[in-house]
């Protein structure tokens, strides 16, 4: 059996991943795709921890994370097409007009 | 019942203040006029009444309502109604209602609306006078004696378009104040040492006490007390006032001398009788300064050329003989002499309002004479209560001017009889020098044209001066007012329609001329085989209530004491009438018959005569040693030092401070979401790395 340290690396793993993509990446969708890359690592972790527990506890959050993540992508690309038909732009560096 | 007696006067002020516009005059002024009538008669049933009771026990009292109770003080609205106050609100409500019948002809070129706003205002003065008196503690005593200051500033200040009333007005109530915290404290001071503040009260806890030897709390508040009196009643130092108020009307004057406010200090001595005769140091600071302001303002009064200015001090004077009588523990001869001077001085400033309206406005004395023949009503009344202020055996001022010399004799202070003997000299002298140039030789016209503009401030001066313009001469303007003032000054000018007093005038004067005579026979004294009746009356006042009187206390002094001191009481009548005929015909030989000597007089002592004219240099001196003072701390230290520096400093500063901050911190909202994600990131990595490496 693979034991829990491998799991949480992988997970780990992705998380960095999707945070550098969050922070290097100039396009919203691949932003967007990022997060989704940061819950799954999440949701590896918990199911992981679930699995090594011994209970369904960390698999039932994870249904719940991912229906989460569903309503998210589903109103944040609403939001990403609203904000393109303005601005001819996916980069978020030129969204800046909120600020003092 | 009690209760009537203020809330007759209280109506009027309601109807004449809200709806006194709208009325015509004869309405508003005859309501008013109705309304100090009606609350004389109620007066008079009342002192009927207590006149009935039993000599151990003569007081009336209705309580109203609680007005004040908290812990151990409980303040009743209280009105008492005992023999002292029965003579007050006989006089209060009497000699107001005439003045307010007099003042119905006297104000009737005003317009409707200034009618009754005169009249709201006469009649909310007796009212507020009426309570004072009819008070039965301190704190309702206090409600009048604030009552009456307003009144006194709105009243003085009644014709407020005139820079200089309105001054005086303000003077009136500013001086007022500082004499109104003294007498708080001292209320206060009562109440620390007895814990009552009705005045019955206080008598009954003070009667068992020995006199205070040393300077105690009873003479720490009643001399605190007396100072509220020095201001209500226009005593040195916060005398002042009075000469001032001459801005108001002229039936003001008569309000304010004659029948309240000033009164209200005396009343006041007179109403604490037992607790001021327990503080013998008190009552001898209270005689000094009596003396003192007597001689001084009569001193004064000889060299004024305004007419009712020359009143003002004769007012001061007399006052100053009731704090005299008072300071001698003599509380009924005060009183006494608080009660014939109502009618000489009421009469004195009607008869000179007569005068002033006659001329159409002329106060100037250097612009008058001759008069005599003109206004007879006028001079006849006038004449009488002059002689009755200086005393000539016979009318009322004598009798109980005579009652505080000898009392002041008896009790062994010469120097102040003299100086009360000096006074009443002075008295007859600045009196009957008015009786001359007022209404003897030949008209004149010899002011010096506005030389003192606030001196020579015609009363009417606020309706005339655009009226005329530049194109009329400097007398015209001066003498004149109203639309009537061409012919009015004319007129004046040639000596010719002179009218004299209308009839509501004419019956003011004559009723008041009336009790100049016959006032002081209520009070004659036992030497001239009398019996001082108003001394009895008011005995019980003057003690505790309940305390048995000893039949011979009652009259002051016992019978034995009489007959050996009949003879002294005879040899002083005689010299104090000697000199007030001394006085009056040293006003005869200088102002009626050789008035060279007068100027002759005041070139040789110019010195002393502009010493005089200028009235001492006291204004001058409150105005370097306090007005000034007071001033340059408040605009350099209190305005612009610390409310400009540090209050406005305090507060700029630390909008200042935001200011700043705020822009510093406002660059970390820079709208980079990214930016912001990369905050909590690296928020949450130090957490982390907090908790993970502690």
């Amino acid at each position: 059996m693979i034991p829990l340290g491998h799991y949480l690396i992988v997970s780990a793993i992705l998380f960095a991943l999707g945070t550098a993509g969050v922070f290097l990446r100039r396009n919203l969708i691949t932003i967007l795709l990022s997060i989704e890359i940061m819950l799954n690592a999440v949701n590896l972790t918990f199911v992981a921890f679930g699995r090594f527990a011994g209970s369904v506890d960390g698999q039932i959050i994870t249904f719940f994370v991912i229906t989460v993540a569903a309503a998210e992508a589903a109103v944040g690309l609403a939001l990403i097409i609203a904000l393109f038909r303005h601005r001819e732009s996916l980069n978020p560096d030129t969204f800046t007009n909120l600020k003092w | 019942m009690l209760a009537l007696i203020p809330l007759f006067p209280i109506v009027g002020f309601l109807v004449n203040a809200f709806v006194g516009r709208r009325l015509p005059k004869r309405v508003s002024g005859g309501l008013a006029s109705l309304m100090m009538i009606a609350s004389f008669v109620v007066a008079a049933l009342t002192v009927w009444q207590v006149a009935g009771l039993e000599l151990s026990n003569r007081a009336i009292e209705q309580t109203l309502y609680t007005w004040i109770q908290s812990d151990n003080l409980t303040i009743d609205l209280t009105f008492r109604v005992d023999p002292l106050a029965s003579v007050m609100i006989l006089v209060v409500t009497g000699i107001g209602a005439l003045i307010h019948i007099y003042s119905t002809a006297y104000m009737h070129e005003e317009t409707d609306s200034e009618f009754a706003r005169f009249f709201s205002y006469l009649n909310l003065f007796a009212a507020f006078m009426l309570v004072l008196v009819l008070g039965s503690n301190f704190p309702v005593m206090f409600v009048g004696w604030e009552g009456v200051g307003l009144c006194s500033y709105l009243l003085i200040g009644f014709w407020f378009k005139k820079q200089s009333a309105n001054d005086a007005g303000k003077k009136a109530f500013v001086v007022n104040r500082i004499g109104d915290y003294a007498f708080l404290l001292g209320m206060f001071a009562i109440f620390t040492r007895f814990g009552t503040l009705d005045f019955q009260h206080v008598a009954t806890a003070v009667s068992p006490l020995a006199p205070e030897a040393g300077f105690g709390i009873i003479s720490i508040a009643t001399l605190l007390l007396f100072i509220g009196a020095t201001g209500k009643s226009a005593q040195i130092p916060l005398y002042v006032w009075l000469p001032d108020a001459m801005e108001g009307p002229t039936p003001v004057s008569a309000l304010i001398h004659a029948a309240t406010m000033v009164t209200a200090g005396v009343y006041m001595i007179g109403r604490n009788a037992v607790l001021f005769s327990h503080a013998p140091i008190t009552l001898l600071i209270v005689a000094i300064i009596g003396a003192a302001t007597a001689l001084m303002a009569g001193s004064i009064g000889l060299v004024q050329n305004d007419i009712k200015r020359v009143l003002a001090y004769s007012t001061v004077s007399q006052l100053g003989y009731m704090f005299l009588a008072m300071g001698m523990g003599a509380f009924g001869a005060g009183i006494f002499h608080l009660y014939t001077h109502a009618f000489f001085k009421a009469c004195l400033f009607l008869g000179s309002g007569a005068v002033i309206h006659a001329l159409h406005g002329e106060q100037d004395l250097r612009n008058m004479g001759g008069l005599k023949d003109k206004l007879p009503i006028t001079f006849w009344t006038f004449t009488i209560a002059s002689v009755a202020i200086a005393g000539v055996p016979g009318l009322a001022g004598f009798f109980s001017k005579d009652e505080i010399l000898y009392e002041t004799f008896r009790n062994g202070h010469w120097i102040l009889w003299a100086v009360g003997l000096l006074t009443s000299l002075l008295t007859a002298t600045y009196m009957f020098r008015l009786v001359f140039l007022t209404f003897f030789g030949h008209r004149r016209h010899d002011a010096p044209v506005p030389a003192h503009p606030e001196e020579a401030e015609p009363d009417f001066a606020h309706a005339s001066a655009s009226a005329h313009g530049a194109t009329a001469d400097q007398h015209d303007a001066h003498a004149s007012h109203g639309p009537a003032s061409a012919h009015g000054a004319t007129a004046g000018r040639h000596g010719d329609h002179l009218h004299d007093a209308p009839p509501a005038m004419a019956l003011a004067l004559i009723v008041l001329a009336a009790g100049s005579v016959l006032a002081g026979y209520i009070g004659i004294p036992h030497a001239l085989g009398g019996h001082n009746a108003l001394g009895e009356w008011l005995s019980p006042s003057f003690h505790a209530m309940g305390q048995a009187l000893e039949p011979n206390a009652v009259e002051g002094f016992n019978e034995a004491q009489e007959a050996a001191e009949g003879g002294l009481e005879m040899t002083l009548m005689l010299v104090s009438s000697l000199a007030a005929i001394l006085g009056i015909a040293i006003a005869f030989f200088i102002w009626n018959k050789r008035r060279e000597i007068a100027d002759r007089a005041a070139r040789s002592m110019s010195g002393l005569h502009t010493l005089l004219m200028n009235k001492y240099y006291v204004d001058e001196v409150y105005d370097a040693a306090v007005v000034q003072p007071i001033r340059i701390i408040s605009t350099e230290g209190l305005w612009r030092g610390f409310d400009v520096k540090l209050v406005d400093g305090a507060v700029n500063g630390v909008a200042s401070i935001v200011d700043t901050g705020s822009a510093v911190l406002r660059r970390l909202q820079t709208g980079s979401v990214r930016t912001y994600a990369g905050s909590v990131l690296v928020g949450v990595v130090v957490i982390l790395g907090y908790y993970l490496w502690r």
